[in-house]
């Protein structure tokens, strides 16, 4: 089978990328696994989130914020293409802090993202307890303070992906499940991709496989060095509105049809998508800190998905130099980058310059650096 | 449209079920006493607003939501009846005052 593009993927950042590309070309293949493939965008948390993200890293904080700023118009594209409304929302948001010591921490944090963004300002404020009762009544007496910022958000990841996928096959775009790719080849300008038993031919390649990124864009020269960090997430039954929907809380959301998701663990455990018990005692005790009134929810799930980490937590975006035409696109936050990706990075796949804010967001960055003198 | 397949004399209990009283036996479900009270349908569900009742009446399913003694989303055929219990059919997703 021959396609212009393939792409390697069919979770929320190749999708975003092949539906930014399919203005170009409709001649575009999708190659994902099938259902038993470690999927972080079914198993996210949901969040179009700016604040905290980046310290240090002012050109993520831009790419993160040019994404946020995109993604009203992008849902909006979407819902107009398929009639699926992804349920973006920018209501800005407030991360709660329960402790001194995270007000300490979370105060110089604040303030460094806005003196690493210089000209381009960072809006945040700290909130007192009176404020943030004022904004969400449910808010409980432990919490001392929080922090605020006017960029955050929320999407459903589910519906994002299922309107990227209905606008991409009324586009005439391949998508071909069940394909876990077993060998690719590069030749005379040509891709070769096996994937389950048949071979896919293209002309330009594109890898967002996510932790599998690392194995495929190595037999294309590519160093994409990401590794499995496993989140778990608790949802309760569904409930009418409990918490704001003026406001977004970092790890304890709402969803628009009534369930309580919470969840912010970070756990390196390789590639098991096990919940436990102790980290879920956690954080319910610190969603029942935030908000006294589900201790009363009764919880109807629990899962675990793996995140996509870099050693510095930002997103890779490399170009073979053995293979051109050969691209890798892979980060940990799918849903806060989907517009971003769709609108901007497909743009330089396509064959345009690079964006400006992901000239450092090259696997280079990893290279232990010789000895200067 | 349903009716009692064991006939012997048992304790009887009087519950209310949407603010009128119904006598029921002890150790009934509270599912199997709406069923007998004619009263198929305990909910509506939180997205589309369908109706619901039970179904499965072995705790799987989900269906015989409804409120009882002021808590919502409880299973009525996995809870017994008792003398005074308040039964209130559920529209929609379950409520817990944010300020409880």
């Amino acid at each position: 089978m021959n396609s212009d593009i393939i792409v390697i993927g069919g979770g929320l950042v190749g999708s975003a990328i092949a539906y930014g590309l399919s203005r170009q070309t409709r001649s575009i293949t999708i190659l994902d696994e099938g259902d038993r493939a470690f999927r972080a965008t079914r198993g996210n948390f949901g969040l179009v989130w700016v604040q905290s993200k980046g310290d240090g890293a002012p050109h993520y904080v831009k790419w993160t914020r040019r994404s946020a700023d995109l993604w009203g118009d992008f849902a909006a594209e979407l819902k107009d293409a398929t009639g699926i409304d992804a349920y973006h929302r920018r209501t800005g948001g407030v991360h709660l802090l329960l402790s001194e010591d995270e007000v300490k921490d979370r105060t110089a944090l604040m303030e460094r993202l806005r003196a690493q963004s210089g000209n381009d300002g960072y809006e945040y404020r700290m909130l007192d307890p009176a404020e943030i009762k004022s904004m969400i009544p449910a808010v409980g007496p432990l919490v001392l303070a929080g922090s605020w910022t006017p960029y955050d958000g929320v999407a459903n990841p589910l519906y994002t992906i299922r309107a990227l996928h209905a606008a991409l096959a009324a586009r005439g775009v391949v998508y071909e499940p069940d394909r876990t790719v077993e060998d690719i080849r590069h030749d005379a300008g040509t891709f070769s991709v096996r994937a389950g038993g048949t071979t896919f031919q293209s002309k330009k390649l594109v890898i967002a496989a996510g932790n599998g990124t690392k194995k495929l864009a190595a037999l294309l020269g590519m160093d994409v060095p990401v590794t499995p960090q496993r989140g778990q997430v608790l949802v309760t039954e569904r409930l009418q509105p409990l918490l704001s929907e003026e406001v977004t809380v970092t790890s304890i959301r709402q969803t628009a049809e009534g369930s309580v998701m919470m969840g912010d663990s970070q756990e390196d455990v390789g590639y098991d998508t096990g919940t436990t018990v102790p980290v879920l005692a956690k954080i319910a005790e610190r969603a029942v800190a935030c908000f006294p009134a589900l201790r009363h929810a009764q919880l109807v799930r629990s899962w675990a998905a793996l995140r996509i980490m870099s050693r510095d937590g930002l997103p890779i975006y490399a170009e073979s130099k053995t293979a051109p035409g050969a691209f890798a696109a892979t980060c940990h936050s799918g849903v806060t980058l989907a517009a971003v990706h769709a609108r901007v990075l497909a743009e330089w796949i396509a064959g345009g310059a690079r964006p400006e804010e992901t000239q450092k967001l090259v696997p280079e960055r990893f290279d232990v650096p010789t000895t200067a003198h | 449209m349903f009716r009692r397949l064991l006939t012997e004399a048992a304790a009887t209990v009087t519950i209310s079920v949407d603010g009128a009283p119904v006598a029921v036996r002890r150790g009934d479900s509270v599912a199997a006493a709406l069923l007998l009270a004619g009263r198929a349908v305990g909910r509506t569900t939180p997205v589309t607003g369908a109706a619901r009742g039970p179904y499965c009446m072995m705790g799987v399913c989900f269906d015989c939501l409804v409120e009882i003694d002021g808590v919502g989303n409880r299973q009525a055929c996995m809870i017994e009846v008792e003398q005074g219990m308040q039964v209130l059919s559920q529209r929609g997703a379950r409520r817990i005052d944010p300020l409880s």
